[in-house]
């Protein structure tokens, strides 16, 4: 079959490929600026056999029935706005402690409190550090454009599935709302066995408990150590990262989601201007991906680090160069964007600063 | 023999302390699961508090849920899984407070599960501080003089709340205090379960419970304040029955 391309809002693609990726279960409640994903699932779930659109009555009513629905063994997903995700965190955190797999979709908004709708990357720490309470991680994957939004639904429903383990697409309000050309992937039916599934035993196995209370401190311990153990093989198998101009790079210019858009331009700008400034993009954030951070050691000079926030990714970019090189930090908040000409600017003084050996 | 455990009951001892009414709830399900030959296909979700390990003693499939979110877990469970029954299990603080949400909005969606609802008085887990269902009056650890409506607010009564709505198929307050009271509860349990696999919509069964540890009395004492106490404040019977009627929706 030709593949198609059609224009969507990103919103929109990660919920169509959501579908196409076997989601059965949408429970979702609205805010902006992610509602178009639960506009567009209660359109489509009513069509598809064993489909599930609902709308909770919370954002904590609606992590539970994905608890729910994915300890029963399915795939199962929420999305909402940063608000809407401090609400779910007791749920995830629930989730991870059960080893269950779904997914959780957060378009950023500013913040803090009720903050602003308009597009942020404030949610690092919550999404990489701070899902929950206790011990865990999410899987966190930060998509840059709407073919990523339709591609990293796929990718976070078959991770999720593998490792047992809740996943993040963390996106903001510029990719949930910009419309692009998108082609949706190709899926494979195949999902897992869920042996461990709650779902009724039939009278032909053990009951199956979905449980994440150990009252046994050796108990909770070991099934933290195993679950972090598990984590070792998702940092060595997950961690990903794009590069861009990187090669002979001086200056690493990192940044996140639709921020490394604007990185691209600006890196694009300071070529034509004879400066060796490359572009870093994690592209997961959880694990994240540290040996493309010590990669660019060779040539690099400094790191900046451009987010829509008050700089919560720098320690993570100044842990995986293990503090080798200064890194500094450009960055708006509250919804401002910032600019390709910002971003050069920035580039630009720091080559100066290299020029004169400042750095 | 007379009297066995039933199948769906495993056979561990229970942690619940002695004159406690857990364990005759808890055998009445079970008796109910095996007489409807359901265990196979039951998913059962326990709540935060003393039935939180009740995943230990029922044999079918269960959930541990977050404090207060046994009927959404349910709703995720129910609609994932239509052909499958799913029951709560919850407490009084767990149902009437921190989880009124999710008990009303589950009730009022007319989700096709069973709620049991252990009305105690008391939070028992975390050492017997007042529930939502405290009665005026009545000493818990953080009402040390009493109850006091005017500054500790009134005692929520679930069955007569939750009728009101238009998904509740049936809620019925039953009392584990006497054989004859027991006797009704499990028929009670068995249409709240009946329902389910009829497609009625949402049943519950709220079930006057004792909890003598932490009401400082002697099981019999405790069984006194049931029928002296509890009773007269949370009148016995049937709230909400729409079975004929066809269910919340009027279609079965």
């Amino acid at each position: 079959m030709a593949e198609e391309r059609v224009l969507m809002k990103g919103n929109e693609a990660l919920a169509e490929a959501a579908i196409r990726a076997g989601c059965r279960c949408y429970f979702g409640y609205p805010i902006t600026p992610q509602t178009e994903i639960a506009a567009y699932m209660s359109k489509r779930m009513p069509k598809i056999e064993g489909g599930v659109f609902l709308q909770a009555e919370s954002e904590i009513a609606a992590i539970n029935m994905v608890y729910g629905a994915a300890a029963s063994g399915v795939r199962a997903m929420t999305s909402s706005s940063s608000p809407g995700v401090s609400l779910k965190s007791e749920g995830i955190s629930y989730i991870a402690g059960c080893d269950l797999p779904c997914v959780i979709v957060n378009v950023q908004r500013g913040g803090p409190g009720l903050g602003g709708i308009q597009p942020s990357q404030s949610d690092y720490y919550m999404a990489t550090k701070a899902g929950g309470h206790g011990d865990f991680h999410l899987l966190v994957f930060a998509p840059a454009s709407v073919q990523d939004m339709a591609d990293f639904a796929v990718w976070a429903f078959e991770s999720a599935d593998k490792y047992r383990m809740p996943a993040m697409i963390l996106s903001d309000g510029l990719l949930g709302q910009m419309m692009e050309p998108v082609v949706f992937p190709e899926i494979s039916s195949a999902q897992p066995e869920k042996p461990w599934a709650a779902v009724g035993h039939n009278n032909a196995r053990p009951h199956n408990i979905i449980n994440s209370l150990y009252l046994q401190p050796d108990e909770l311990e070991a099934s933290n150590i195993q679950r972090f153990e598990r984590y070792e093989v998702v940092k060595r198998e997950m961690a990903s990262a794009q590069t861009y101009l990187t090669e002979d790079a001086e200056i690493i210019v990192t940044g996140y989601g639709a921020t490394s858009r604007i990185i691209r331009s600006a890196v694009n700008a300071a070529r034509k201007e004879g400066i060796k400034a490359g572009m870093l993009r994690p592209v997961t954030l959880w694990p994240f991906p540290e040996q493309a951070y010590k990669d660019t050691l060779s040539t690099a000079k400094v790191y900046l680090d451009v987010e829509m926030s008050m700089g919560q990714m720098v320690n993570d970019v100044k842990l995986a160069i293990e503090c080798k090189r200064p890194v500094h930090f450009f960055g708006h908040t509250g919804g401002i964007i910032p600019t390709p000409a910002e971003v050069l600017a920035q580039i630009k003084a720091l080559d100066e600063k290299i020029r004169k050996g400042d750095i | 023999m007379i009297l066995e455990r039933p199948k769906s009951l495993a056979d561990v001892s229970t942690h619940f302390c002695p004159g406690c009414s857990h364990g005759i709830v808890h055998r009445l399900v079970s008796e109910v699961m095996d007489e409807l030959q359901i265990e196979g296909r039951t998913v059962g979700i326990c709540p935060v508090g003393c039935a939180v390990t009740s995943y230990n003693y029922f044999t079918c499939d269960m959930i541990e849920a977050a404090h207060g979110r046994a009927p959404a877990v349910a709703t995720g469970v129910k609609r994932a899984n239509p052909d499958k029954v799913v029951f709560t299990y919850q407490g009084d603080g767990d149902l009437a407070a921190i989880g009124t949400a999710e008990t009303v909005h589950s009730a009022t969606r007319g989700e096709n599960i069973t709620v049991i609802f252990i009305n105690n008085t008391i939070y028992g887990m975390t050492g017997g501080q007042m529930a939502p269902t405290t009665l005026p009056g009545q000493v818990t650890q953080t009402t040390p003089y009493g109850r006091d409506p005017r500054y500790a607010g009134f005692p929520v009564r679930i069955c007569e709340m939750v009728s009101t709505l238009s998904g509740c198929a049936y809620a019925e307050r039953v009392a584990v205090d006497s054989p004859a009271h027991v006797k009704a509860a499990k028929k009670a349990i068995m249409k709240g379960f009946r329902n389910q696999l009829d497609g009625m919509g949402f049943s519950i069964i709220e079930i006057l419970s004792t909890c003598p540890t932490n009401w400082g009395m002697t099981p019999s004492q405790a069984i006194e304040r049931v029928r002296n106490e509890m009773i007269p404040y949370y009148p016995l019977g049937v709230y909400k029955d729409m079975t004929d009627k066809g269910g919340v929706f009027g279609d079965k």
